[in-house]
């Protein structure tokens, strides 16, 4: 099943390349991964997503917990959460029915036209991953471009909060 | 404040963390920090031969003594040298500091001359890295590495530091922390209170119990906890091939070690067993042969600093996350509390029935191997010997193959700390830089280096380092003129053919070799002058010793686990199975 892992993580010079490392080095796939600092800028958030089972999720976990630059780890799908993740979508668009049918679209999914080209539309989508794959289906036909997809961030619903 | 270059602030907070000893090898990158070495007195450099050497030996003076042991390297081909003796330290968590010269900051990513981005290529095989970038961060990365190599579970840190942090040129303030602080590093030491109890319960309840006990137990110092416990239980012992020594390999509850060259009468128990109670053991796939057949009616409670290992090869029914020490002397303190007794009737029961198994088929009765006769030495009985000569109170190192098997299984091991040895890597060419650290820490005690022909040439340099800084060790050269233990599995699953496990009459003669490098060489061909030279050897205290000693070539280690069996199926000998 899909894992949402945060990461609290020193903002250090090699902190980043331990964690994807330790991925690879077991065997883990990543698929997606995001990372910035937070408002304290001497830590940054990772949010990654993985595939596995609840005892390999269980080691993953406490594997990124041992790197000695990890302050604090959690499974958000554990919990309850909330999850996002940001894409752009450039999409083929010259006559005038596919302009309306996108627009449509669009405005289903809630997403914003952020572009426009006499044969194109950049069309920006925010939720979670299963909206975003549901988008890109409903165009598809239409003539994708190019898709651009942040990878998921999440947080924990309710008052729990990741802090130092 | 008194004002220092980084090269002498390098030292200076070596001395201040504690180090007397650096093994390394200068280079052009390390230049500023050797000279800083050559203008004090408290901090001695011993010069190796092979910077691999270097890791070696203060990672064997490391397990001699449970201090950190320190390298000190040159940037490219000086650290990439180093890499096997860090891999073999991470393998088996002991704690070191590698200090690796680099090209200066400004030459990074340049391809600069010898520039080898150390923290990069070592990032899989160490507990930690740093590259250094300001000379004033010197002293304090030096204290967190020593800090984060000892505690929680040890392991090698690297620190890297290029050329300029150390300039002679730019001085600042020396400071060295009083204490050390990390958030995000803050290891666990005592074990969970309410699992320990249900663990206590559980072992009292036990019928047919054994104690599993690997490296943790000589790691953490931890060995009278667990003789304690375990005489007070009345419980089986084996230890792993890195535990040996944790119980007294001497001791009736002792079963000797397991895995995949344990005993038949440990691995027996094991797979018998109702509760496993596994204390600093990691269930590697040595020990344990296919996990799913692995020990089928135990509830297994284990004991790791490390969440990581636990339940990770195998479901612990009741996890520990602590330090030996702590976690056993709290469940001492709980057994002594506790109404409920032991089950005195099933343990007899059960000490009865593995006595059986240890008079049947037990590693230690006289008939499970042909004793020696003649010219056919068996490397079974030279390791017997070594120990009555060494009244087993030697260190002994070794190297990696059939050599070490039979040490392991033939030296019993009182004490933790007397048997070193490459585990979990398994490194070739280990056994001689870590008697020379063994030796430096114990300079009174026998070391003695168990070997192999094959092994012997990996760090055979190191001879010459023995001469210049006089460590005289003893090196028993199990010379079966083959890579043995490759022979062995070519026997055993390719019909015997010998691809590339023998060196057709190329071995040089180890006794001018031994005599080249200044010292004693002796070869020994015949099973009635073994005693008496291996006296001579142990008696001349201040000269190291190369014996070559020819064993018999045929000669497989047994037991030996099936594979995708049990624990208990095991090949006894050539012919006979369980
Ligand atoms: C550096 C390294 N290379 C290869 C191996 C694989 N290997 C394991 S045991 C062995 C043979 C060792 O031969 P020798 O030292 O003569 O010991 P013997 O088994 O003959 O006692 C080899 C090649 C290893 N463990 N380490
Ligand atoms: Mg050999």
């Amino acid at each position: 099943m899909k894992r949402i892992i945060s990461i609290l993580l020193e903002n250090e010079s090699g902190a980043l390349s331990r964690v994807v490392g330790l991925f690879s080095q077991r065997g883990y796939n990543i698929d997606t991964l995001t990372v910035a600092p937070t408002d304290d800028d001497t830590l940054s958030r990772l949010t990654l997503t993985t595939q596995g089972d609840d005892q390999m999720a269980e080691q993953i976990v406490k594997q990124l917990h041992k790197l000695i630059d990890t302050i604090k780890v959690v499974d958000l799908t554990v919990g309850s959460h909330i999850e996002r993740e940001l894409m752009l979508v450039k999409l083929k668009a010259s006559d005038a029915d596919i302009r309306a049918e996108v627009k449509r679209c669009v405005e289903i999914f809630r997403g914003t036209i952020v572009d426009v080209t006499a044969s194109s539309y950049t069309v920006q989508l925010a939720g979670d991953s299963e909206k975003l794959d549901a988008f890109i289906e409903a165009v598809r036909d239409i003539g994708i471009m190019e898709v651009v997809r942040s990878g998921v961030s999440g947080i924990a619903r309710g008052d729990k909060f990741l802090r130092v | 404040m008194e004002l220092l270059s980084g090269g002498d602030i390098l030292i200076r907070a070596l001395k201040d963390a504690g180090v007397k000893d650096v093994w390394g090898y200068p280079g052009g990158a390390a230049l500023h920090i050797y000279d800083a070495l050559y203008r004090q007195d408290d901090v001695f450099h011993i010069l190796v031969r092979h910077e691999q050497a270097a890791v070696h030996a203060a990672d064997g003076f490391s397990r001699a003594t449970g201090e950190v042991g320190t390298a000190l390297v040159t940037s490219g081909p000086g650290a990439t040298n180093a890499i096997t003796g860090i891999a073999t330290a991470y393998m088996d968590s002991i704690p070191l500091v590698v200090i690796s010269g680099q090209v200066p900051l400004s030459k990074i990513g340049q391809d600069a001359f010898q520039e080898t981005d150390m923290v990069g290529v070592s990032r899989p095989i160490v507990k930690h890295s740093f590259l250094v970038t300001r000379t004033e961060d010197i002293a304090e990365t030096i204290a967190k590495a020593y800090y984060i190599a000892s505690t929680g579970r040890p392991g090698p840190v690297v620190v890297d530091i290029p050329k300029d942090v150390t300039d002679p040129s730019y001085k600042v303030p020396y400071h060295w922390p009083t204490e050390t602080k990390m958030r995000s590093y803050q290891p666990t030491d005592k074990g969970h209170r309410g699992q320990i109890k249900r663990a206590v319960k559980t072992l009292i309840q036990a019928k047919r119990p054994v104690i599993y006990t690997g490296g943790g137990i000589v790691i953490d110092n931890a060995s009278e906890h667990l003789i304690a416990l375990a005489q007070k239980l009345n419980f089986p012992v084996t230890n792993t091939l890195m535990g040996l020594g944790g119980y007294p390999g001497t001791d009736p509850q002792y079963l000797g070690m397991l895995g995949m060259h344990g005993t038949y009468e440990a691995n027996t128990a094991m797979h018998h067993a109702d509760v496993i109670f596994a204390v600093g053991a990691r269930f590697d796939d040595r020990v344990t042969n296919d996990l799913d057949k692995f020990c089928p009616h135990a509830t297994i409670i284990h004991i790791d600093v490390d969440p990581t290992s636990v339940s990770k090869n195998i479901e612990a029914h009741i996890p520990i996350v602590g330090t030996c020490t702590s976690v056993l002397t709290e469940m001492l303190a709980i057994a002594e509390q506790l109404a409920i007794k032991p089950d005195t009737e099933a343990l007899a029961e059960w000490w009865q029935q593995i006595n059986q198994w240890r008079a049947d088929k037990g590693i230690y009765t006289e008939s499970r191997y042909e004793p020696s006769l003649g010219t056919c030495i068996k490397p079974q009985d030279v390791i017997k010997m070594l120990y009555k000569i060494t009244n087993g109170e030697a260190i002994v190192t070794s190297d990696v193959g059939q050599h070490q098997m039979f040490a392991a299984q033939y030296y019993l091991f009182d004490k933790p700390r007397t048997w070193i040895n490459s585990g979990g890597l398994g490194t070739m060419g280990f056994g001689l830089p870590a008697a020379m650290g063994a030796k430096r820490a114990f300079p009174d005690k026998d070391v003695a280096c168990v070997t192999g022909e094959g092994s012997i040439q990996m760090c055979i340099q190191e001879l010459s380092t023995c001469t210049q800084h006089n460590l005289p060790v003893k090196i028993i050269n199990l010379n079966n003129a083959a890579l043995g233990m490759v022979r062995q599995w070519q026997d055993m699953n390719y019909s015997s053919r010998y691809s590339e496990s023998v060196y057709e009459d190329s071995l040089p003669d180890f006794v001018k070799l031994a005599e080249a490098y200044g010292h004693v060489g002796m070869k020994i061909t015949h099973i009635d002058e073994l005693e008496e030279k291996m006296r001579e050897c142990f008696a001349m205290k201040d000269r190291s010793v190369f014996m070559d000693i020819c064993v018999d070539r045929s000669e497989h280690v047994y037991p030996m686990q099936m594979p995708g069996g049990s624990m208990r199926d095991l090949w006894l000998n050539k012919t006979e199975r369980t």
